[in-house]
């Protein structure tokens, strides 16, 4: 076994160890704050698709994971209102339901954005998801029907079959299945033929196309993917939080992602696990000292970008080998 | 003769007042390796550009088993069996030297949208990939990072993955730069067996790999070319000794 791979196991026995010891002591604040861990950490997972495999510095994900959380506040605000979704479609408060909705909703809008943005690469890239992604953020402020710039409540959590969703450590433990789900597809689809394409669409496009593989073609599937699995983390996060709102589409957000995986080491299989703990561990804890702890985020992030590249697994495991 | 692979028809290409490519045409036959031979400056790069499609030409034909690929990108070029070296190494740095030829045999077997088998346990793809690096005796070095390589396996990872993808036709852009007198004849004698694999189209500055290589050598000087022939023929040309090869030859 790497030493990534035992650093993976115990980031991942930690993740999941820690909400069941807060369940047990009767501390259920600190399962909803893994749950936010989590849940974030699949929305970077999503981006470090993009991002860590792809070398695609998208700067408007926050426009899936929004779009994720709206699919997921609009359907149950139309179920708990018994109101069908759009000529005669029938709303649903089940979250499998949901997530199919969020993750085809976001890879359907992700086509058409990917297919423009892919055409422009470096800074216009950023540029151009960042302008896209604030589009959707002002179009849902603007568009009163679903709270505008108040965003969506929802009165309860979604359900799911055979889980008590409304107490906190079941939905925990749905959240991580569905994180641990995702790292196993990144894990694989990177060892595939269409991972083999994409890490070397990143290293050096001219070489892909010279052997006759279209760098396009599979950024742009990767692209989709990779706002699929981001939007699916958005409806997550709705149900989460019971709320859904504009912050969730906004550039802020989108920086917040980038930020994860920068963090806990660009490309890496369990990347923006360590950055969704290192982040949320440090606005909770330096969040209650100073209001300001942003700014010593910001350092940190300075130290890592200057010192290691690699991010924290950088740092605990090691220079990256490929076979 | 029998019809041309690859047949250029009035080639151009300017940037701004400069004819890089000033009605160019050529032909490369089955069984031959045409060398591409002239000043630096020429145009030969620009040329091997537009012939394997990372350059658009500004007018002219490109004609390739029969079929005008003008419109095609890069990558078509290369299914259609166009299969290019770089002047300068181009290969996927992070990657082993093995995963650079396995890209290229994936590329040759088909759709690189599968995404589940594992490339690294496919013996479809490490076994032909292992086989063209040991014919370039580069098997020794298969699990070395392409960017840990030396300058001449480098060159020699190149030319694996050209061979890897079973071309039609070879666009090799100076293989032998930078590569040693002892590399270069062994390259040599390795490209000599080539040409009945597919033709070649070589740009290269080395004369005596060109001389012991060439069926037909074209001459380009300012973007245009002022003789082909054989290499005898090119050799007593006064209007090639005068613009290039000067007291060489």
């Amino acid at each position: 076994m790497s030493r990534e791979t035992t650093v993976n196991l115990l980031l991942a026995l930690l993740l999941l160890g820690a909400p069941l010891v807060a369940a047990g002591m009767g501390e259920p604040f600190y399962v909803t704050l893994a749950t936010r861990v989590v849940v974030l950490a699949l929305a970077a997972v999503g981006l470090n698709l993009a991002l860590g495999s792809g070398g695609l510095l998208s700067f408007g994900h926050a426009a899936f994971f929004g779009l994720g959380g709206y699919v997921a506040g609009i359907l149950a605000t139309h179920a708990f209102n018994g109101e069908p979704l759009f000529a005669g479609i029938p709303a649903t408060t089940s979250m499998p339901l949901i997530w199919i909705a969020a993750v085809a909703v976001a890879g359907l809008i992700a086509l058409p954005i990917g297919a423009i943005s892919l055409r422009t690469s470096g800074v216009y890239f950023i540029m151009i998801t960042l302008a896209f992604a604030q589009m959707i953020y002002y179009f849902a402020i603007s568009w009163p029907a679903y709270g505008g710039e108040d965003g969506l409540s929802m009165s309860v959590r979604n359900a799911f079959p055979g889980v008590n969703t409304a107490k906190p450590l079941p939905y925990f433990l749905i959240c991580y299945a569905a994180l641990m789900a995702a790292l196993l597809l990144f894990r694989v689809v990177e060892g595939s033929r269409f991972g083999s394409a994409l890490q070397a669409a990143r290293q050096n496009g001219i070489r892909l196309a010279a052997v006759g593989i279209a760098p396009f073609n599979i950024r742009l599937v990767a692209f989709a993917a990779s706002a699929m699995i981001t939007g699916f983390a958005g409806a997550l996060y709705a149900d989460l939080n019971r709320f859904v709102g504009p912050s969730m589409l906004s550039w802020h957000m989108s920086g917040e992602l980038i930020v994860l995986i920068i963090l806990g080491g660009k490309g890496r299989l369990f990347g923006p696990v360590a950055g969704a703990m290192i982040f949320v561990v440090f606005e909770y804890v330096l969040g209650g000292i100073t209001e300001r702890w942003q700014f010593f985020l910001g350092l940190i992030l300075l130290g890592i970008v200057l010192f290691a590249r690699g991010g924290l697994l950088g740092l605990l495991s090691g220079k990256p080998r490929h076979v | 003769m029998s019809e041309p692979v690859l047949e250029i028809r009035d080639l151009r290409k300017s940037f701004g007042a400069l004819k890089a490519t000033d009605g160019v045409s050529l032909e490369l036959r089955p069984g031959q390796i045409h060398a591409l031979i002239g000043p630096n400056g020429a145009g030969k790069s620009t040329l091997i550009h537009q012939i394997a499609g990372s350059l658009k030409a500004d007018s002219g034909s490109i004609r390739f088993l029969g079929e005008d690929i003008s419109g095609l990108d890069m990558a078509a070029r290369a299914r259609l069996g166009l299969a290019r070296s770089f002047q300068i190494s181009s290969l996927a740095q992070e990657f082993s030297a093995l995963r650079n030829v396995m890209l290229a045999v994936q590329a040759r077997q088909g759709s690189s949208f599968r995404f589940f088998r594992q490339v690294t346990s496919d013996r479809d793809l490490t076994e032909p990939a292992m086989a063209m690096l040991e014919r370039v005796d580069l098997a020794a070095r298969a699990h070395v990072p392409a960017a840990e390589l030396s300058h001449g396996e480098r060159r020699q990872l190149e030319i694996a993955i050209a061979l890897a993808l079973s071309p039609k036709a070879f666009l090799f852009d100076e293989p032998m730069a930078g590569m040693g007198p002892e590399g270069s004849k062994r390259l040599t004698s390795f490209l000599d067996g080539l040409r009945h694999e597919a033709p070649m189209l070589l740009v290269e500055h080395d004369m005596d790999a060109v001389f012991a290589l060439a069926d037909r050598i074209s001459v380009l000087v300012y973007g245009r070319i002022i003789a082909t022939g054989t290499v005898d023929e090119i050799r007593s040309d006064p209007d090639v000794r005068r613009a290039y090869l000067g007291e060489a030859a």
